[in-house]
């Protein structure tokens, strides 16, 4: 316990879980605690895969690429929304809490479904290259568009649909039917991208209401909690910006 | 293809609640500011109500134009808060997500917001006590009759609430306003955003002590002076016809 290296002091650690099977009909949401010893460089993925081997095999909880590129891992650390195999324990408490992140459909313990919710929202906001043209042809050379855009819309699309945001926004907790960061990152997307012949009013019927851009209420948990770093205060005013010029327009 | 018509009315009441905080916010600062004149002098208070009466441009005291004023903010005032109670937590349900929610992410802006439903909801009342009191009495106001109203119309603790609520509530507001719009966003949006809101902290307590001050000064006005005169004030340098 008293071993140190890059001057870190391992401790041990008291982890926090909050636990339901919404499955089991005799279960109910209760925390149970467990005792880790700290190692070096440890995530909560390996901390997790600890407790899974060594203390109770029924822990249920989501992990794919461990590099924070799938975005399954999800869950809030200490009540906040974030990626756990890019959480190293030395930068958290020795005491941690950790519990599934509400709003999506819990499949058990730490484990939650956003793929569905995902899907959902994709479906509602179209999102992807409407061309009806191109559509027709595809042998046609693609468009050639210039590398800045080009950075510029890959930098929204480093989005991993890991549903940090959702969970860290107080106003899609109230209502339900709000797009949240991630769909109006996704509108501010495709409004970039040449290729897509979708008009302001087009997407106006898509986000301008108070279900899109103007029920975001400026609160900021997406921006302050996005694992990727994506612009989204930054995006999400440019949005308002265009649809209330299309809304005043008319 | 000819396409439907698309809804504005989402686009047109978020502008609406926008330009209405921005114009009460931009109001209070200048308030505030004349409101502290008694600061200077019982003389500076007295001018600053003159000058308000139109008495420096008519070269006659109407306080008509106080009413006027008063009515027109709280016609601004109303329709702010008929549009910004659409974000208000509307059942007990939601507020109490909202609360849980900030409580358990730790996250300042998201618990600025609930200062600001709070402070909100609070000049419902505050608000509309002192707006309709300068709309009805609007002759009632110099470095004396203010001073009287503080202390013995038993409107300091009312002004003091509103003092810590309006201020509050407009800084933020402000500082949510310039976020949410892209104000000054420039290249580095993190950037921009941390001098905003130390901008925000800034004027909240700048607001603050300035008011607080203000308002000490006619109470002790309204404790101290001998009102043996009568409540109305005497210039030295100015005088009115009526008065001669
Ligand atoms: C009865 C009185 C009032 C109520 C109920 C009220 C309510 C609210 C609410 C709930 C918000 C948040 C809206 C949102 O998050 O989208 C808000 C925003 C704001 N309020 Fe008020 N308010 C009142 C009076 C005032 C006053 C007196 C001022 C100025 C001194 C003011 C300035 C602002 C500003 C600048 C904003 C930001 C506007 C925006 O986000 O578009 N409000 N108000
Ligand atoms: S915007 Fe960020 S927080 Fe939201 S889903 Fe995408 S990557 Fe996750
Ligand atoms: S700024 Fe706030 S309200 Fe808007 S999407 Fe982000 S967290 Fe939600
Ligand atoms: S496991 Fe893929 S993002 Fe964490």
């Amino acid at each position: 316990m008293s071993e140190k290296k890059d001057g870190h002091q391992l401790r041990k650690l008291q982890v926090d879980i909050l636990r339901f099977d919404p499955h089991d009909p005799d279960d109910f949401p209760h925390i149970e605690t467990f005792e880790i010893e700290e190692a070096h460089g440890m995530t909560l993925f390996v901390l997790l895969n600890e407790i899974r081997e060594h203390h109770d095999n029924s822990l249920k909880f989501d992990f794919v690429c461990r590099a924070g590129i799938c975005g399954s891992c999800s869950m809030l650390v200490n009540g906040k929304p974030t990626l756990a195999c890019r959480t190293l324990t030395k930068k958290l408490d020795q005491h941690i809490t950790l519990a599934p992140l509400p709003l999506f459909e819990l499949i058990g313990d730490l484990s939650i479904n956003t793929g569905t919710w995902m899907r959902g929202l994709n479906e509602r906001l179209e999102t992807w290259i409407h061309d009806k043209e191109q559509e027709l042809n595809v042998d046609a050379l693609e468009e050639r568009m210039e590398p800045d855009l080009a950075d510029e819309i890959y930098e929204l699309d480093r989005c991993i649909e890991c549903g940090c945001c959702v969970a860290g926004c107080g106003t899609i907790q109230m209502r339900p039917d709000f797009v949240g960061a991630v769909g109006l990152n996704k509108i501010a997307r495709y409004h970039l991208d040449p290729r897509d012949k979708r008009d302001n009013k087009d997407y106006y019927e898509l986000v301008g209401d108070e279900n899109g851009v103007f029920g975001c209420m400026t609160l900021l948990g997406c921006e302050d909690v996005c694992p990727k770093d994506l612009p989204l205060q930054s995006k999400i005013a440019y949005l308002r910006r265009m649809m209330l010029r299309t809304g005043l327009k008319g | 293809m000819k396409k439907p018509k698309i809804d504005k009315t989402p686009a047109r009441l978020d502008f609406i609640q926008s330009a209405t905080g921005l114009i009460l916010a931009l109001f209070i600062m200048g308030h505030l500011l004349f409101e502290a004149s008694i600061l200077i002098s019982n003389e500076m208070m007295y001018k600053v109500t003159l000058m308000f009466e139109g008495y420096y441009f008519f070269g006659e005291r109407y306080p008509g134009i106080i009413s006027f004023l008063a009515a027109a903010i709280s016609a601004i005032f109303i329709l702010h808060a008929a549009v910004a109670m659409r974000k208000m937590p509307s059942k007990y349900r939601e507020y109490r997500i909202m609360r849980k929610h900030t409580a358990s992410l730790h996250h300042e802006d998201s618990s600025l917001w609930m200062i600001q439903v709070l402070t909100g909801f609070a000049m419902f009342f505050l608000g509309s006590v002192h707006l309709y009191g300068m709309m009805a009495q609007p002759d009632q106001i110099g470095p004396f009759l203010s001073s009287v109203r503080v202390v013995d119309g038993h409107m300091a603790p009312l002004y003091l609430l509103l003092l810590f609520s309006v201020v509050s509530h407009a800084f933020i507001g402000m500082y949510r306003l310039a976020l949410k719009w892209g104000f000054m966003e420039g290249k580095n949006s993190k950037k921009s955003r941390k001098i905003h809101k130390f901008l925000m902290r800034g004027f909240i307590l700048v607001y603050l002590v300035i008011g607080s001050f203000s308002l000490a000064k006619y109470i002790e006005i309204g404790m101290t002076h001998d009102f043996s005169d009568g409540e109305t004030y005497h210039s030295q340098t100015i005088q009115m016809e009526s008065e001669q």
